[in-house]
């Protein structure tokens, strides 16, 4: 009888939270469900509304040259070359942090840790005068650097603590037989942590993608600007706003990072890594 | 230090280099140009004013409003709503069915992977006069009006709060998954009901990830700054212009560099004071 009441009570209480859910999740499509519809709507306006008819139009008008693939084969070029760098270097920079001890690894990781957590916004307009005056100032590649000094903190983070969960005794024997650090890093180590280094890629990659001030303070050359800042453009100079246009460009911006973001929590099991790291 | 540990620091430099040139560098850059008059044009040499700009700050009614709507804004969404709606989420989640689950999981963390500024565009369209807000109150019959005029900082706090709270909600799924079901199941037995549950048991027992979720959901939100340009430049007048956005300002449209950074410099204090409390939240961590 008990049993039976419980069993009740367990019923009613996922019916209630399924509800709750369920309304939450219908607050929060509705703008995606904008986006969607309106990219295909060849009438679109700000509001969520069946389109008139289904059309690829929007995207027929967006698919050129001058709007959609030079601002993405500049973001391509901007956040592959800035994860490349920040990856390579955080896995550099974490292999001794792991590996060796010293009496330096505490301060050095701490004050990574501090600099992990402090606001990159504020300090985009000393950026901004320094790049000027070392003629940095509307490159790629000083763009790049930064975003590499940027992101590499948390890289450095990430990557030390999945490091550490490869065991040393499988490069002890590597060791004896005179391979070098180097070597074993490259040989041993980053194989076995093929998902950690997967995560750290994937995420500098998706958060520089998405990235607006950086790229908006630092490049001045209409061509040379990446997807995140010349979406602007459909608001400025283009006059009367074509939101059907703008929809569709969202999607084709945004599918990358969906997507890689995908990947990496299917490669974890549904899992969130990341959560995971920054608890501790 | 012997060649030994100079050898195995070496891998090391890379970062080191990188992290001293373009982090570490306009930190300390930042902090000299606070004190300086340095403007963008017409100005040939800039000269040192001591806490001119910082005095200037605090008396300037505009840098006020900007602190203010900063408060605002983070407590508004970060503390209040990414934190508790998060929180919700992930604890309906431990009892919903697994397609209601995964359904609400998928939204809330498209919403959080899309880029910053596409986020803007969309909640920009949902509030507008003629978006899908107003059309929604319509339909129930309450009255509409312009949010972004009339209500920009909210607006732009709700939108942060979609955007957001798939970050508290990854983190809080992983934490109520930790605790042991025993506990719980034994509570329920005795006749605990849920929210009773919920205060005196899951609470304490999650506190750890409250904090640090608390802290890093306030210093991302603190530094939001394409979210709101896109939906109202910081306007109407100064009416959702945080204190990135105030800095933005000064700087560039003003073309004070030197005021601007001392804004900057406040900002990244505000910043490390976080930081100091959140390293201590992970102190036995290193």
């Amino acid at each position: 009888m008990a049993a039976t009441h419980l069993a009740d009570r367990r019923r009613n209480r996922r019916l209630a939270a399924d509800a709750g859910l369920l309304t939450v999740a219908a607050a929060f499509v509705l703008p995606l469900a904008w986006v969607v519809l309106s990219a295909l709507d060849p009438h679109a306006d700000l509001r969520v509304k069946p389109p008139d008819g289904v059309t690829l139009e929007n995207f027929d008008a967006i698919l050129t040259s001058d709007i959609t693939f030079t601002p993405l084969l500049n973001s391509l070029i901007l956040c592959g070359g800035a994860t490349l760098l920040t990856v390579v270097c955080a896995a550099l920079a974490a292999y001794p942090l792991s590996r060796f001890g010293s009496r330096l690894n505490r301060p050095f990781l701490l004050s990574i840790l501090f600099a992990t957590s402090l606001p990159i916004t504020a300090i985009m307009v000393p950026v901004y005068a320094l790049f000027v005056q070392v003629d940095l100032i509307d490159t790629l590649q000083g763009t790049i650097l930064f975003f590499a000094a940027s992101q590499l903190p948390f890289a450095i983070w990430l990557m030390k603590n999945f490091m550490d969960g490869v065991p040393k005794e499988l490069e002890e024997a590597a060791w004896t037989d005179g391979a070098g650090s180097l070597q074993s890093l490259t040989r041993i180590v980053l194989p076995l942590m093929g998902p950690g280094v997967a995560v750290v890629t994937v995420f500098s990659f998706v958060m520089m993608w998405g990235n607006f001030f950086v790229p908006f303070m630092l490049l001045l050359t209409p061509d040379q600007m990446p997807a995140s800042v010349s979406i602007n453009e459909f608001f400025g100079n283009r006059g009367m706003v074509a939101y059907g246009q703008l929809a569709a460009f969202s999607i084709v911006y945004s599918t990358p990072v969906i997507l890689l973001y995908v990947l990496i929590a299917r490669r974890l099991g549904g899992g969130f890594a990341l959560g995971g790291a920054v608890k501790g | 230090m012997n060649r030994r540990s100079l050898v195995r620091a070496l891998p090391v430099t890379p970062a080191l280099v990188l992290l001293l040139l373009f982090l570490a560098g306009p930190i300390a850059y930042c902090a000299y140009i606070a004190f300086t008059d340095l403007q963008l044009t017409g100005q040939a040499e800039s000269s040192f004013v001591g806490f001119e700009n910082f005095r200037t700050a605090f008396q300037d009614e505009q840098f006020l409003n900007a602190v203010w709507l900063t408060l605002v804004f983070t407590v508004v969404s970060s503390l209040i709503g990414q934190n508790t709606l998060g929180l919700a989420l992930a604890a309906l989640m431990q009892r919903a069915s697994k397609p209601v689950r995964t359904l609400t999981g998928g939204i809330v963390i498209t919403a959080w992977v899309l880029p910053e500024v596409v986020a803007g565009f969309l909640l920009y369209a949902f509030f507008r006069k003629e978006g899908t807000l107003n059309a929604l109150l319509d339909l129930l019959h309450l009255p509409s009006q312009n949010w972004l005029f009339t209500l920009p900082i909210l607006a732009v706090s709700f939108a942060n709060v979609w955007r957001g709270t798939a970050f508290s909600m990854l983190v809080y799924t992983a934490a109520l998954g930790e605790i042991p079901k025993e506990i719980t199941e034994a509570a329920e037995v005795d006749g605990a009901g849920g929210w009773r549950r919920m205060w005196h048991i899951t609470l304490p027992m999650i506190r750890r990830s409250i904090g640090t979720n608390l802290m890093l959901n306030t210093l991302q939100t603190l530094s939001v700054f394409g979210l709101i340009w896109v939906m109202t430049r910081g306007g109407p007048g100064d009416k959702s212009q945080t204190l990135p956005l105030f800095m933005y300002e000064q700087a560039f449209q003003n073309s004070m560099i030197g005021y601007g950074t001392a804004v900057a410099l406040l900002l990244l204090l505000v910043g490390s004071v976080f930081s100091v409390v959140y390293m201590r939240l992970l102190r036995t961590e290193v």
